[in-house]
């Protein structure tokens, strides 16, 4: 049975264990069906209209064909078997209140990752998922008197009905895209959201995502709302097992972002390379407001994600960090999109990439401004490093602007790693392993700034943990 | 002059490298003396660069013959950074920019390598205050990305900088002069003299007489088509201020046909 998979070599991927004690609660049958998508359904104990809603994506799950190549990374190219997919991996009977609650095995994973010291020090709030379920969540017991809510979303679906039904597949209907419509049909688990007007949450709220179980399906759903004036930072972290087969992880992630209020959302992506990532994320954003992805890709086989900004009233500002970096067998095929559907919005893109040992960036970018919206400002930057005769990058930004009174900047650049500043470097008596890393730091740095110390420091160690036999 | 008396700390012998298949030095014969200032000079094209680049062991150029002695030790085919561990320094005529590095800390990685032991934190900041100070240069300086932006005098005084921290027992200045108005290269030039002692030798190269009014070589050297073709006292460089390199290469150019004549 699933989850007691051998391990194949872990290579410099640090969290390519698996956990092989856990034994799943709960499991539908491999592969994907109506009665697969009415079995999850039925554990979950859901109303009606969620139910509805499943069957409905489903539909459109078995109606649409496969991206093939329009948008995205050729998903069409790999041998992704859908159903060779466990879709519903059930790891434990109850959510735990306190991490003593949560089964050893599942704790001891989260503890590897430094997810409770994590809660310790510098969080407002923790929610941990392994493969289908959330297993923990807490938030601080003075946010939950302002109102904030903090939660798995099919707790949220079961506590706050109608905060739920008013937004969820609002922002990313069932039907948007083939993944979209498989990630509505069998959601589980992901974060629910919601901060009161003016309340501002002083730390970060953290998710971590693990998959245990081989060839597992895991698709979070996620949905925030920050009312108006309020502010609130969600950062995620993913990692799996490293096996030899291939897992799937489809998320859905939507964001209201109301007038005046700031959303900021932080990946830090570090899936094992046997993991397909296809994920949807869009927010949108009201009246003077801001919503800010900082997307950091470094694990999975294959990424598709292109974080989404709809500027809907004026004044609203997206602004998307995208950072990716591809290893052997890997394809980062990243970017944003900024929507323009109101006059006088503003919008920042930047990008950067890094691909070595043949491994493959795409940075895939859309620039969209409506008709009317006057005054619309947007800048597109996209950066990418090569560091070897291997590895490939390319840019492809689709830019589509039908008003006239807008300025829009648009730069992207190719390097491969220098020679000069290899050189330079080592003159100074710094290795070359060593320069090569400073190099690649340097060219992350615009980015990693803009994490808290905390994510900056572990995204540095990432990045330099891929490095490790690089070069030299 | 009592050159005999001092240790030699660096030796070239018969050096002939290339770049990309092309030989560029044909025979270079150099030695230098710990406390000597060496000046090179030579016209455009000459193979002063090469010889730089050749010294700090830039993988571009290849050796094809000779060696290269420091402190009695073959460094001619060890990487960069082992001979600047060792102790052998290179000041670059266009110092590359690293973007996103903090020169701060770009700094004191590089100490922490040549001393091969960690710096302190304290320790560097009080060495980094004093040298800025020494070279009259801002200390926000160092908060900035490595040569990012930095004016051509700005770059050379950083060059000038790092050396002063890491302490070299062999300093290679590739025309630290040029680009630099007068008063940017008093400041350079004073820096040069502050970090000057017994115990460090320098090979100065550069086009122009000038910088050599401020730091006073003990010995010149024209180098012309790869070969080192005169050496003298600092008379040599006035010689070339007034006369340019005519003179001096028809001297040389005879004795080479001589020479050729007499081997074929």
């Amino acid at each position: 049975m699933a989850g007691v998979q051998e391990l194949v070599s872990e290579g410099t991927y640090k969290y390519g264990w698996s956990d092989k004690d856990f034994k799943p609660i709960n499991v539908t049958k491999k592969g994907l069906s109506r009665a697969v998508v009415e079995e999850i359904s039925a554990m979950k104990g859901e109303p009606q209209w969620m139910r509805d809603f499943r069957l409905k994506a489903y539909h459109h799950w078995e109606e649409r064909p496969m991206p093939s190549g329009f948008w995205g990374g050729n998903i069409q190219n790999y041998d992704l078997d859908f159903n060779d997919i466990f879709y519903y991996v059930k790891p434990v009977k109850e959510q735990g209140r306190t991490w003593d609650e949560v089964p050893a095995e599942i704790k001891r994973t989260f503890e590897k990752l430094g997810i409770p010291q994590a809660e310790r020090k510098f969080l407002s709030g923790v929610e941990a998922q392994y493969d289908s379920e959330v297993v923990y969540h807490k938030v601080r017991e003075d946010l939950s008197k302002l109102g904030v809510i903090f939660t798995d979303t099919d707790s949220a679906v079961r506590d706050h009905p109608d905060l739920v039904r008013q937004y969820f597949g609002t922002i990313i209907p069932p039907n948007d895209n083939k993944f979209a419509s498989l990630n509505s049909s069998v959601w589980s688990g992901g974060s629910f959201i919601y901060v009161p007007p003016g309340v501002k949450v002083p730390m970060p709220l953290q998710a971590y995502f693990r998959i245990n179980t081989e060839n597992m399906g895991q698709f979070e759903r996620t949905l925030i709302i920050a009312d108006e004036g309020s502010d609130v930072h969600y950062v995620e972290g993913c990692t799996a097992p490293t096996y030899s087969s291939d897992s799937l992880h489809s998320a859905v992630v939507e964001i209201v972002v109301k007038r005046g209020a700031h959303v900021r959302y932080t990946t830090i992506q570090n899936w094992s390379d046997n993991v397909f990532n296809l994920v949807t994320k869009r927010m949108a954003v009201y009246g003077e407001a801001v919503g800010e992805w900082i997307d950091g890709n470094l694990g999975s086989k294959l990424t598709m994600k292109y974080p989404s900004t709809f500027l809907m009233e004026p004044g609203a500002h997206g602004e998307i960090l995208s950072l990716a970096m591809a290893g052997p067998g890997q394809h980062q095929d990243a970017g944003g999109k900024c929507i323009h559907a109101a006059p006088h919005t503003t919008s920042v893109i930047n990008s950067k990439s890094i691909s070595r040992g043949g491994g493959r960036t795409s940075y895939r970018g859309q620039l969209k401004v409506y008709p009317g919206a006057k005054g619309v400002k947007s800048t597109v930057r996209c950066d990418a490093l090569i560091l070897d005769e291997e590895s490939r990058s390319d840019t492809y930004p689709l830019m589509e602007i039908d008003e006239q009174d807008v300025t829009i900047g648009h730069e992207a650049s190719v390097s491969k790693l220098g020679d000069e500043q290899l050189f330079y470097l080592m003159s100074r008596g710094v290795s070359e392993a060593d320069a090569a890393k400073m190099i690649v730091n340097g060219f992350v740095e615009p980015i990693v700034k803009e994490l808290p110390m905390e994510y900056a420091v572990e995204l540095n160690r990432l990045i330099e943990l891929q490095m490790e036999g690089a070069v030299g | 002059m009592e050159n005999g008396s001092k240790e030699t700390v660096f030796v070239v012998e018969n050096l002939h490298a290339s770049v990309e298949g092309k030989e560029i030095l044909k025979g270079v014969d150099l030695t230098v003396r710990r406390g000597e200032v060496h000046a090179l000079m030579g016209p455009n094209g000459s193979g002063k660069s090469t010889l730089a680049n050749t010294i700090m062991g830039h993988p571009k150029y290849q050796v094809t013959q000779g060696r290269i002695l420091y402190k009695g030790e073959d460094v001619t085919h060890l990487s960069p950074d082992k001979r600047a561990r060792m102790g052998i320094f290179l000041a670059f005529q266009y110092p590359i920019g690293v973007p996103g590095v903090v020169m701060g800390n770009f700094l004191r990685a590089s100490l922490k390598a040549r001393r091969q032991e960690d710096v302190p934190v304290r320790e560097f900041r009080k060495l980094l205050d004093e040298t800025l100070d020494l070279l009259k240069m801002d200390h926000e300086f160092v908060r900035r990305y490595v040569n990012e932006g930095f004016s051509g005098g700005e770059k050379k005084r950083a060059e000038v900088l790092q050396m002063a921290l890491l302490r070299p027992e062999l300093a290679v200045l590739d025309e630290t002069d040029s680009g630099l108005d007068i008063d940017a290269l008093k400041t350079v030039a004073e820096g040069i003299n502050a970090i000057r002692g017994p115990e460090l030798g320098v090979l100065l190269i550069t086009h122009y007489q000038r910088i050599l009014n401020y730091v006073k070589p003990d010995v010149v050297h024209v180098l012309y088509q790869g070969r080192i073709i005169k050496t003298g006292g600092p008379e040599l460089s006035l010689e070339l201020e007034r006369q340019g390199y005519d003179s001096i290469i028809k001297e040389f150019a005879p004795a080479a046909a001589g020479a050729m004549g007499e081997g074929a």
